[in-house]
């Protein structure tokens, strides 16, 4: 496929993939990489600065913080992947009814969307995950169903393009049912677009429950999250600076990694729409 | 295979708007089974809507569509089995060619041993048996247009529609394709409808050609009624080329009338229709019903002679009233070659029968 | 041209009226009740009755909803549990400040990012076109409270240049407004670039450099004017991330603004005020988006013809 050997000589991108790959391999292997165990408090070597026995440092509590990052991997790639699928499933699901029925269905369907999307992002997930109540797995719903609405809109909208193409039209024509146009004709060129916004939401998915967590709202610990990380390390940022900037960085090269492969992909999959010219 | 008989289809007062815009005004067609009729006139004229609702891609505003006397407004486009070719021709990019004239067969579940037979037949029927395998990015033009035609017919449609399908081959081509689709047509029987703004094809190919202009269907009549007797202003102007003379009927019976033009002629049209006394009239004649004479009559006019180009066995004049209003005559040529410079007489050749209309009212 | 602007804002009045539908709902399906959180768990069930008829909480859904649109025409916003201080007061003396963080970052912002992506557009490749690509990038991906606090310690702890946190003059709010501007100068250095681009590829604009138009003016004339509207587009979108960002940033440099006090309504429970706070939030988001679609109207004749 020539779009692979595009992503393949852009650069970049590989860069993201070795990032993301990097995460993937943290998190997998995060009971053997890790050196301590992320829970293990410590009086005495609190806030202990980079080291030779904490590579990173220990945290307020004294844990070992290359251990809660690499920990804390885990809960990024967990909210980052099931969210992502979530907001997929409900995405397809409602925007290719909305976009091939039409009527009603889709004038409701899209109604409640546009209020949806009229709310901030981060208010919008704050209201979510208030009503679901704290916690990884409610975390990982929130965002999933936060990301419901764009992705309806994103996939209403290339249905509804499609549905007007002559390849629908003479498949119709033709006698083919709508499950099967649907299947054959639609859904093969919405994918394309729908795999980019996968990734690039992967990226605002982690983001987003860094800020949540950040706020105290999302994971709660001792879950090691790594905007939960920061969050605690506020407390002693005039005396260990490491402790809250250190579970930052990690998120940004994660979410680096999602949005340079999402570009990647982006400008694999369609030239003409490069933003990286 | 050739069938016994074809389908009749009917398009009652049909109408469709777009928001504000209307696309398709009280359109009615009754096409005859096994006729091919084309739509045709300029773009935005409302004739691919009028395809598309056919079709079932479009639920009409107002009016129905029936075949063999039976509404299928309720129906669904899958459901309404019309065989439709596209400009583009659709062609499924992935599929064989074999795979895509089956897959309107396989959409109906005729079961695999019956759609390898139709396959085969219909693969003899536009000749491209030994293309069966290949994928449509590897075909010319014209043969994606045969396997285009093949996929419609497979599922033995009730109405073959054709949404300008010519436009993108080149002209040899065109010609050829032209004859092949007529020649299909018949051979099935098929009632079809031919979308087309090329007056040339709808000429050549259809039994009666519908002129339609801003959503109104004009004259609906065989090709040489069109261009013999056209309807209306619109359709003498759209049809071949010819002549507009301003002028002024003074008296009108159902023989014919008494006009005086304005380029200073007063002539007798021979027609039906009559105008009130005094009415402003349009006279239109083709370039083959003027002829130039030397000396002048009551019913000629004057012109003044600016061009005389040879075109194969004709001459075409370029002649100016006194007016300035240009005029195409057209003359065969008998060998011995005019000079083009000068005064002449222009007047209606005595067979002629130019249209004549009413002067549209000012907008 | 006028049918185009009533149009927009009628269109607009559904979408507030469900914005505030769905606050309401929210906040009702929140975990807790309120009546009870203000009397305490060893309330009597008579108390918490009272109270909860006094507060109309007994009322069904809709009638509730209703009331509350009526209360909002009015401009009465209800009464905060905390301090028992009207909804309104305790929301105007914060917005103020969050206005004045997001215009802030906003200027900053759309300067730097249009700035930047021409720039980037007119000199694509080039060194100025990479480092500028890469920032974005970085900038895309840090997360704002983090960048915050990156920039707390160095510019506060090891440089002393700039304050910590709290207002009150300009240097106080660079920080912050900084922080908050950072992810939005990079999408639209990088959209800006995009569109420039794509402008300067047109073939209008090619012929007017057949003709030996100047560079500049090229750019000026064509150029800008067509790349406006993405442009547009893109400032009303980002004024989404804005607010969104201000709860973060606000939290961080503890800005007294809306943002910050939603998140303290949030772990108090104070669900009236946190009622009050989304829905300012939200309706400005709203209303935003309408002022970008009506320029849309006025920079663009052919849309406000068709109405």
């Amino acid at each position: 496929m020539d779009a692979w050997l595009r992503f393949r000589k852009n650069r970049l991108a590989l860069i993201g993939l070795a990032l993301v790959l990097l995460l993937v391999l943290t998190a997998t292997l995060a009971p053997w990489l890790a050196l301590h165990d992320p829970t293990r408090q410590s009086l005495i070597e609190k806030r202990a600065r980079p080291g030779a026995k904490y590579l990173l440092g220990a945290d307020e509590f004294g844990r070992d913080i290359l251990s809660r990052v690499i920990y804390g991997s885990r809960v990024a790639l967990l909210v980052g992947v099931v969210s992502v699928l979530i907001a997929l499933a409900g995405g397809l699901v409602l925007g290719t009814a909305a976009g091939f029925t039409g009527g009603w269905l889709d004038t409701v369907v899209m109604r409640v969307v546009e209020i949806l999307l009229a709310f901030p992002y981060l208010l919008l997930a704050l209201a979510i995950v208030a009503m679901l109540g704290p916690g990884v797995l409610n975390t990982t719903l929130a965002v999933g169903i936060w990301g419901v609405p764009a992705v309806t809109r994103m996939v209403r909208g290339s249905v509804l393009a499609l549905r007007e193409t002559e390849y629908v039209g003479a498949a119709r024509a033709l006698g083919a049912p709508a499950p099967a146009v649907l299947r054959r004709h639609v859904l093969p060129n919405v994918l394309p677009g729908l795999v980019v916004y996968a990734t690039l939401f992967m990226a605002n998915a982690i983001l987003l429950e860094a800020a949540l967590s950040f706020l105290g709202l999302g994971v709660q610990p001792p879950t090691a999250s790594w905007g939960l990380m920061v969050s605690t390390g506020r407390d002693v940022l005039l005396v260990a600076p490491h402790v809250a900037t250190v579970p930052g960085l990690a998120i940004m090269v994660a979410v680096l990694g999602f949005n340079l492969v999402g570009d990647g992909l982006r400008d694999a999959l369609d030239p003409r729409l490069t933003t990286t010219r | 295979m050739i069938r016994e008989h074809g389908h009749t289809l009917d398009i009652d007062l049909v109408t469709h708007r777009y928001g504000s815009v209307t696309a398709v005004a009280d359109v009615s067609l009754a096409v005859r089974a096994g006729e091919i009729v084309a739509l045709l006139g300029p773009s935005g004229c409302g004739k691919t809507t009028l395809l598309r609702v056919v079709a079932g891609f479009v639920r009409q505003s107002a009016g129905s569509v029936r075949i063999d006397g039976k509404p299928v407004d309720h129906l669904p486009a899958n459901l309404r089995n019309v065989g439709i070719v596209f400009q583009s021709y659709a062609l499924f990019p992935h599929m064989t060619v074999a795979d895509n004239i089956a897959y309107g067969l396989q959409a109906r579940g005729v079961q695999r041993a019956k759609v390898r037979q139709t396959v085969d037949q219909f693969l003899e029927v536009v000749r491209l048996t030994e293309l069966r395998d290949r994928l449509p990015r590897q075909l010319s033009g014209g043969q994606q247009q045969r396997v285009a035609v093949a996929r419609a017919l497979a599922v033995e449609p009730t109405v073959l529609l054709l949404d300008e399908p010519f436009s993108a081959l080149d002209k040899g081509l065109r010609l050829d394709m032209q004859i092949e689709i007529k020649r299909l047509q018949r051979q099935f029987g098929l009632t079809a409808i031919l979308v087309t703004h090329d007056q040339d094809e709808a000429m050549s190919v259809a039994d009666r050609i519908a002129v339609m202009n801003q959503g109104r269907v004009e004259q609906f009549d065989t090709p040489i009624n069109v261009y013999d007797h056209p309807a209306t202003l619109f359709v003498s102007g759209f049809i071949g080329t010819t002549n507009l003379l301003a002028g002024r009927a003074l008296a009108s019976s159902s023989v014919g009338t008494l006009v005086e033009l304005d380029a200073g002629a007063r002539l007798v049209v021979l027609g039906d229709r009559t105008f009130p006394a005094g009415a402003p009239v349009v006279l239109s004649a083709r370039p083959e019903q003027l002829c130039l004479h030397a000396e002048p009559a009551a019913e000629r006019w004057r012109v003044q002679r600016r061009l005389a180009v040879p075109l194969g066995p004709n001459t075409v004049h370029d002649l100016a009233t006194r007016e300035g209003v240009t005029l195409k005559l057209v003359e065969p040529r008998l060998g011995a070659p005019t000079e083009a410079a000068g005064e002449a007489w222009c007047g209606l050749r005595p067979d002629a029968r130019p249209g004549l209309f009413s002067l549209p009212s000012p907008m | 041209m006028l049918t185009f602007v009533t149009r927009r804002l009628l269109l607009a009045v559904p979408v507030l009226l469900g914005v505030v539908f769905v606050v309401m709902l929210t906040i009702d399906l929140l975990p807790g009740d309120a009546v009870t959180l203000m009397l305490g768990e060893h309330a009597t069930r008579d108390a918490v009755a009272n109270l909860r008829a006094h507060l109309g909480l007994d009322k069904p859904f809709l009638v509730r909803y209703l009331d509350y649109v009526g209360q909002l025409l009015r401009g009465d916003l209800g009464r905060s549990f905390q301090q028992n201080r009207l909804v309104a007061a305790e929301l105007s003396d914060a917005w103020p400040a969050t206005i004045e963080l997001t215009i802030a970052a906003l200027l900053i912002a759309a300067v730097v990012g249009i700035v930047a992506g021409i720039a980037s557009a007119v000199w694509p490749n080039s060194l100025f076109d990479g480092v500028a690509r890469l920032f974005s990038l970085f900038g895309l991906s840090m997360p704002i409270f983090w960048t915050g606090l990156v920039f707390i310690v160095i510019f506060s702890l090891w440089l002393h240049w700039l304050p910590v946190g709290g207002t009150g003059s300009l240097t106080h709010l660079i920080l912050p407004a900084v922080t908050l501007a950072l992810p939005s100068v990079a999408m639209i250095a990088r959209m800006t670039r995009s569109a420039v681009l794509d402008v300067l590829r047109e073939d209008y604009v090619r012929t007017a450099r057949a003709k030996g138009v100047g560079e500049v003016w090229v750019l000026g004339r064509h150029a800008l004017r067509n790349a406006f509207i993405p442009i547009l587009t893109l400032l009303g979108l980002q004024s989404g991330q804005l607010m969104g960002g201000a709860v973060l940033t606000e939290t961080v440099f503890a800005w007294p603004g809306l943002g910050r006090l939603m998140v303290k309504a949030i772990f108090a429970r104070d669900y009236v005020l946190l009622q009050g706070a989304v829905l300012v939030f939200a309706l400005a988001f709203v209303v935003i988006n309408l002022i970008v679609d009506l320029s849309y109207g006025l920079l663009d004749p052919r849309i406000s013809r068709q109405g």
